[in-house]
């Protein structure tokens, strides 16, 4: 039985040694400090950190990775958190952050004492930290330029996120940017979907009779599945609807893709960031030169690989992976951006 | 049985010991944090925590209880990271406004013969609602001064603990054993005694209030020291924590009954308490619920004391 064990993660560690030197962080100890874990988006991410670490620590990459979430979604909860990590001994923190500001001196206290932090998704400012980052505006580009290679023009129709929030803001100036620069399309029209599938389909309902025909609908995740039922019940022409990576917007793509040979794409960020940063942090340790600076990559799904992204999506959920080492290799390589 | 120990001594050792009780098994559990940069990260957030407990023992002093101080420690450290950085002049002028607002508050409550509960629980949404006004996403910078000595490094006795005994000390000869403090402390006690003996309770309740202005603004600029910047959110928790800080360090709700020492001691325990469940790798959804246990612990051995005191 042992000697099985041993063979099995002796078979697990050649698959992973080819470009990776294990022995040099084993017996460093990685922290996670969260903030909160009141979501299914946070939820789906700590389920990540504790299979992708769970794994790494059976590996032997790093002797421990634990999970600590605040009791209190709280600036001086997690400064004092992060400060009982310092004198636990953690070699790295890799930290979602309560407050972009506010934890800069605990940050800084943290990397006086020789702690590596790596933040992500809530970066910190703190210049001695890692931050990694999502690139809304390149994700609202991205929806452009797929369409741009599929069609030679036409109106779109764009669904808005929550107005007075960042990353609508983001999403939408990376949609108008895309437009400007492919010069093929025209915005026809623009409404709040609240990233909700209920309000996207209302508010769609509501513009769509005051449209001329639309060749593709350009979203922000949430509101997919809304906009195909307005036009559908509209008895309108199926334009092309980027998707957001949610479990009812992959189905309906499915059903359309088996029925009539429907073609889009589907992006948004995936929860298991958590574990890129991770690795990040592992690679840091390693002594490895990484950027300050990182982007996440988007999670795109595309025609080819739906199936097998919707089947490892939970009903309800989002769309989720586990980074590998490799990946953040690639992201450290190509991640001056 | 002589008792060489009576229980108003015990009484007055019960926070010293609970919070050494403490000490000790943070020690055990975690033998890193018994060093000079152990103790500092240990304690340094909870200097900001015990100024403010220190401001909520003013306002409980006389009666009356202050459910803004978080807010208003999040309006002062706005204020810090932004007004007293950029114009100096300004952010000073503002903040003194501050401590005569709270006077007016005093006066207001007084005047009125108004539950502070409602005024303070009203004035928290002002502030609050202030400071974001002030600063309405997080950011701003401290003050050089203001990080440079929170940051100091002493020889030999870590700053935390230098900075938490000068205050409870400072306090404590102000308030315990001045003749002007025993006067501030009999609007508390005994409120028409006072007046009658010829002393006005609106100048004692106002002194009292922009006292706790006062540390509440040191509170907000000691925060913004340690954290270099600051978030309208940034201290809402401290209201619970400096109530909690003052009962726990002998204090008592009506009476005049408190003392500088212990509600220093408190905010301490309070701080290390959060640390202890954190290196116990206690689940987070039960550490809120162990910190509740921990204060009834201390405050239903302090009821036993105080029973004995009766039967005596």
């Amino acid at each position: 039985m042992k000697t099985m064990t041993t063979v099995a993660c002796a078979a697990l560690l050649s698959l992973g040694t080819a470009a990776m030197a294990p022995a040099d962080t084993s017996d460093k100890r990685i922290a996670l400090s969260n903030n909160y874990a009141g979501n299914s988006w946070r939820q789906a991410m700590l389920r990540s950190w504790e299979k992708v670490t769970g794994e790494a620590v059976e590996e032997g990459v790093v002797a421990e990775a634990d999970a600590f979430t605040t009791a209190e979604n709280q600036v001086t909860e997690q400064a004092a958190q992060i400060q009982n990590l310092i004198l636990q001994g953690y070699d790295a923190i890799v930290l979602n952050a309560a407050s972009p500001e506010g934890l800069n001196g605990a940050v800084r206290e943290a990397c006086d004492a020789g702690v590596v932090v790596v933040s992500f998704d809530g970066i910190v400012t703190e210049p001695c930290a890692w931050r990694i980052a999502v690139d809304f505006k390149q994700m609202g580009k991205d929806e452009v330029l797929y369409l741009a290679d599929r069609l030679d023009g036409g109106d779109l129709l764009e669904i808005r996120g929550l107005a007075g929030v960042f990353v609508d803001d983001a999403i939408s100036a990376g949609i108008h940017e895309g437009v400007e620069e492919t010069g093929k399309f025209e915005i026809a029209g623009s409404v709040h979907g609240n990233w909700a599938q209920d309000v996207a389909q209302k508010a769609v309902a509501g513009i769509l009779p005051s449209l001329p025909e639309i060749a593709a609908v350009v979203t922000q995740g949430g509101d997919g599945y809304g906009a195909a039922q307005a036009f559908k019940a509209a008895g309108r022409p199926m334009p092309i609807i980027v998707m957001g990576n949610r479990h009812d917007e992959l189905t309906w793509w499915k059903e359309q893709k088996d029925a009539n040979g429907y073609e889009t794409m589907s992006v948004s960020i995936a929860p298991g960031v958590s574990t890129l940063a991770f690795w990040v942090a592992q690679q840091v340790l390693d002594g490895a030169d990484v950027p300050k600076d990182l982007t996440v990559p988007f999670l795109r799904i595309d025609q080819e690989n739906l199936e097998e992204a919707l089947e490892r999506t939970e009903p309800g959920g989002v769309a989720n992976v586990n980074y590998t080492l490799e990946d953040a290799k690639e992201v450290i390589g190509g991640g001056a951006m | 049985m002589s008792a060489p120990v009576s229980p108003r001594v015990l009484r007055a050792l019960l926070p010293p010991l609970s919070l050494a009780a403490l000490l000790i098994a943070i020690f055990w559990l975690q033998p890193r944090t018994m060093s000079y940069f152990g103790l500092n990260l240990l304690l340094n957030l909870a200097v900001p925590i015990a100024l403010a407990t220190i401001a909520q023992m003013f306002i409980l002093c006389v009666n009356e209880l202050d459910l803004s101080i978080g807010a208003f420690v999040s309006l002062v450290a706005c204020i810090t990271a932004t007004w007293l950085h950029d114009a100096p002049l300004l952010g000073v002028l503002a903040l003194a406004g501050l401590v005569a607002a709270y006077a007016g508050l005093g006066a207001l409550i007084h005047l009125r013969n108004l539950p502070s509960i409602v005024v303070t629980l009203g004035m928290s949404f002002v502030w609050l609602g202030l400071a974001v006004l002030v600063l309405p996403t997080p950011g701003g910078a401290a003050p050089d001064y203001i990080r440079s000595l929170m940051t100091l490094k002493p020889p030999i006795v870590p700053f935390p603990i230098i900075a938490s005994v000068v205050l409870a000390l400072a306090v404590h000869v102000l308030l315990m054993r001045s003749a002007w403090g025993t006067v501030l402390r009999g609007a508390g006690g005994n409120p028409q005694a006072l007046a009658r003996a010829g002393w006005s309770i609106l100048r004692i309740k106002m002194t009292m209030f922009a006292l706790a202005g006062f540390f509440g603004v040191l509170s907000g600029m000691a925060l913004v020291g340690l954290t270099t910047s600051a978030d309208a959110n940034i201290a809402l928790r401290y209201t619970l924590l400096s109530i909690a800080g003052v009962i726990l360090g002998g204090g008592e709700f009506v009476g005049g009954r408190v003392s500088p020492i212990g509600a220093v001691i408190g905010a301490v325990t309070l701080a290390l308490a959060g640390s202890f469940l954190s290196f116990l790798r206690l689940n987070p959804d039960w550490q809120i619920g162990a910190q509740g246990a921990i204060l009834i612990l201390v405050l239903a051995l302090r009821v036993l004391i105080s029973r004995g005191e009766v039967r005596r």
